[in-house]
């Protein structure tokens, strides 16, 4: 089985979820014997991890009467034109590189995926890690929204990181419920996990980590802290990350009264992330529309008590954390509350967590989306 | 002959509302009165109400040969009186009937057997006395919570003056003995034993409409049959949670006829009907029963796990029963209603990990979480009654003196009697 797969970033240089999860998947479909994966972006570094699958990089491939294209292979102002470039790669991929079935990663290549089905004719699926529902809160933008539709209705098959955007596939988009499937997410195991540990310290730390952007609902969290520190001492807060909203939240700290206990490390990377989570006594992913959410499986992995939104996909393959509605800031300022104050939440959230977290694994992932493959192919013949 | 045994067993608990962590020292009253409410009269017109009418039937068409035994905590015996009083009025016309026998049982469905003595017997005392105003009798045979029972609490019953016990016919007690006999405590040779028939009980309360069992479908004449085959059974005990009837299985199920028609079915093969204080009196406890370690009827391990096997549960449980002295010490009547109240197991249930199907809440967690936010607010106000600063060993030994108070009065009096006497002499 060779699979073609268009994707837009890949591990070590990433900018979202999205190169993650590309990672993880293939990684756990390689472990199938006779799976072949090559995975295309707009801009490899050299530096990828290419073991078990194959990059072939868009800006190394000579389109006719262009020559090789640059690309910046990050999210730009004329992401549009780059967006169509890659289009015009995977046209001459199409005859290079000879597959049983195309698979595209979201939006930004379902041009590409599409361009390579109409010239050979062999069964496009499509990876939905996001849709603009969730990245705009509602207020969708009509190019990226005709993309999107394009990208489905062009589709055999539609795989969706959750049910939550599979609901969202079917009835923002309009597809037929029998073509959208779910295949949640998973995490990489973790490796030296013991070099990540909690500091015995005064103060408890309750953390948010991810970009503060209206879609992660970092207002809910300045709320929630507020409420807690009304009542309670000798307990931090922590922001980490940075985003177009920072500055609006250090405003909301700083009016609600609770800048001595509430800090902006800034952005995080790499290991800074997995140490700051190891030693924080919670965290939190207050999204207000998250169609997976891998980072409380990482805060998991590494034994810290997590508190999700039903809003997030992860919710629903998850029972070891603290779920709440985003908007509920009073439910969550009680479950940071009894995380803190009650030994026995801490304990079972810390252990269980962990265990749990470590059953989540790509490879089944990958065998869901192989099962997808075969039906897809079986029926086209 | 074969006598049949059937006990039922009622328990609603009072739900709490959503109880915040600011409202730690702010809110006193912890209960969701409507959602009680609505509880109570469901589950009272569903299946607690139909089946007493049924019951009641039955009886007046054996001409009161068909007889049974009810459990029912003190705590729900309150509720209903609060929520359904025309429960209570079918409860005392059953017990006009002299077919029905009142098992004892804890007030509050509670763990006191396990986590505090003297908490268990003043509530065992405390519902004794409820089934004595109630329906003037006075219970002999003990129902603990979830069937708990240990050689302990044998030994218990027999301080207390009961005659039996009623528990589970868990397979690793049992193993090779059956649970068609009567049995003497191991350790209280003069408590008897009653153990449950597990498999004709379960099949009875989980598989009576599931058309994926051998048996189905079940009716009166085919039971009476399967009942009449049991080999070598003095006795067949049949007890399942009341909601059984209309609520597992739904009245559209038959459940209701199947039981009205069962006494005339039963009656015809030879076999009997009898309570559990009728069995104490006619059979003889020929072996004992040795159980070192807690049994229940709840699970598959048939132990305490389901109520305390996990962390969350565990530090509920210590939390809770380590004021219970200062509780029982204080006067106030609110107090001890709400220690009452939170005793229930049901708490415990849902902040289990195994899905229970009955849990108001959306996980353990969140049901912990609401828990420990009225249990704090509980403690701090028994922390006000007898401050935590006079630390216990303090107030233990104020007790111990109080405890003591009459032994020492007597061995004082024994003293001034003695020197009399060296007087007179």
């Amino acid at each position: 089985m060779k699979a073609l797969m268009f994707g837009w970033e890949f591990p070590p240089h990433i900018l979202g979820g999205l190169g993650t999860a590309s990672y993880g998947l293939t990684r756990g479909m390689s472990l199938q014997p006779d799976m072949d994966i090559t995975f295309v972006i707009p801009r490899p570094w050299g530096d990828e991890d290419q073991s078990f699958l194959r990059i072939i990089g868009a800006n190394s491939i000579p389109v006719p009467g262009r020559g090789c294209i640059e690309f910046s292979g990050r999210y730009p102002d004329n992401l549009l034109e780059e967006i169509g470039n890659y289009e015009a790669v995977a046209r001459e991929l199409a005859w290079r590189e000879p597959c049983d079935i195309i698979h595209a990663h979201d939006w930004l290549t379902y041009p590409a995926g599409i361009a390579v089905k109409q010239m050979t004719g062999k069964p496009l699926v499509i990876h939905v890690h996001a849709t603009d529902f969730d990245r705009s809160r509602g207020n969708v933008n009509p190019t990226v929204f005709a993309i999107e539709k394009r990208g489905m209705d062009e589709a055999d098959h539609i795989m969706c990181v959750s049910n939550l955007t599979r609901q969202t596939v079917i009835e923002k988009y309009g597809q037929d419920p029998g073509k959208v499937s779910t295949v949640h997410n998973a995490v990489e195991p973790l490796a030296n996990r013991d070099r990540f540990v909690k500091h015995e310290r005064k103060d408890k730390i309750v953390t948010f980590l991810g970009r503060i952007t209206m879609q992660k609902g970092p207002e809910y969290f300045v709320e929630a802290a507020a409420r807690v520190l009304a009542k309670t001492d000798g307990v931090r807060f922590v922001m980490a990350g940075s985003g177009d909203m920072m500055e609006k939240m250090i405003d909301l700290v700083a009016q609600r009264g609770i800048a001595d206990k509430f800090h902006f490390p800034g952005f995080m990377r790499g290991e800074e992330v997995q140490t700051i989570l190891a030693d924080s006594d919670v965290y939190i992913m207050p999204s207000v529309s998250e169609p997976f959410g891998i980072s409380p499986l990482e805060a998991m992995q590494v034994g810290c008590p997590t508190i999700i939104s039903h809003q997030s996909g992860c919710a629903e393959i998850l029972s070891h954390a603290v779920k709440i509605d985003y908007w509920d800031i009073d439910a969550m300022a009680d479950a940071i509350y009894a995380i803190v104050k009650y030994p026995a939440m801490y304990a079972s959230l810390h252990k269980l967590g962990e265990e749990e977290v470590n059953t989540i694994r790509w490879y089944d992932a990958g065998l869901k989306v192989r099962k997808v493959y075969d039906q897809v192919i079986t029926h086209r013949r | 002959m074969t006598n049949i045994c059937f006990c039922f067993q009622m328990h609603v608990p009072y739900r709490l509302k959503r109880y915040r962590f600011f409202d730690i020292g702010n809110d006193h009253y912890y209960y969701d009165d409507l959602a009680t409410e609505e509880l109570v009269q469901h589950v009272a017109t569903t299946s607690y109400i139909p089946l007493c009418q049924t019951v009641k039937e039955m009886i007046k068409l054996s001409k009161g040969k068909f007889r049974c035994a009810f459990a029912v905590s003190g705590a729900t015996i309150d509720l209903f009186r609060q929520f359904a009083p025309e429960l209570i009025d079918l409860l005392q016309d059953l017990n006009q009937t002299d077919a029905v026998e009142w098992v004892a049982a804890p007030f509050a469905y509670s763990l006191a057997s396990e986590y505090n003595k003297a908490e268990w017997t003043e509530q065992m005392n405390r519902h004794a006395q409820t089934i004595k105003e109630l329906f003037n009798k006075q219970p002999a045979i003990i129902w603990n919570t979830e069937m708990l029972y240990s050689d302990d609490i044998a030994g218990y019953a027999q301080e207390l003056g009961y005659k039996g016990v009623m528990t589970e016919g868990a397979k690793h007690i049992i193993s090779w003995q059956s649970t068609g006999h009567l049995y003497a405590s191991a350790v209280a040779p003069k408590m008897r034993v009653l153990v449950r028939n597990a498999q004709l009980s379960d099949e009875l309360a989980f598989r009576f409409s599931d058309p994926t069992w051998t048996a189905f479908p079940m009716d009166a004449e085919k039971y009476a049959d399967i009942l009449q085959q049991q080999d070598e059974q003095e006795i067949i005990n049949l007890w399942v949670g009341a909601e059984t009837f209309g609520i597992r299985q739904t009245q559209a199920t038959g459940i209701f006829d199947f039981l009205k028609a069962l006494p005339y079915y039963v009656l015809e093969r030879e076999m009997g009907f009898i309570t559990p204080s009728d069995a104490i009196k006619r059979l003889t406890a020929t072996e004992t029963l040795s159980v070192p370690y807690p049994i229940t009827w709840a699970g598959e391990a048939k132990d305490l796990s389901t109520f305390n096997g996990n962390d969350l549960q565990q530090e509920a449980l210590t939390k809770l029963y380590a004021v219970a002295e200062r509780v029982r010490l204080c006067p106030s009547k609110r107090l001890k209603a709400d220690w009452i109240n939170l005793q229930d197991i049901s708490h415990l249930h849902y902040m289990g990990h195994q899905d229970s199907g009955i849990s108001p809440y959306d996980s353990p967690y969140d049901a912990f979480i609401n828990y420990m936010n009225v249990l704090s607010d509980f403690l701090q106000l028994v922390d006000e009654q007898y401050p935590s600063s006079i630390d216990n060993e303090e107030l233990n030994s104020l007790l111990r003196t109080i405890a003591n108070q009459e032994e020492e009065i007597n061995r004082l009096k024994q003293q001034l009697s003695k020197t009399k006497k060296t007087k007179t002499k």
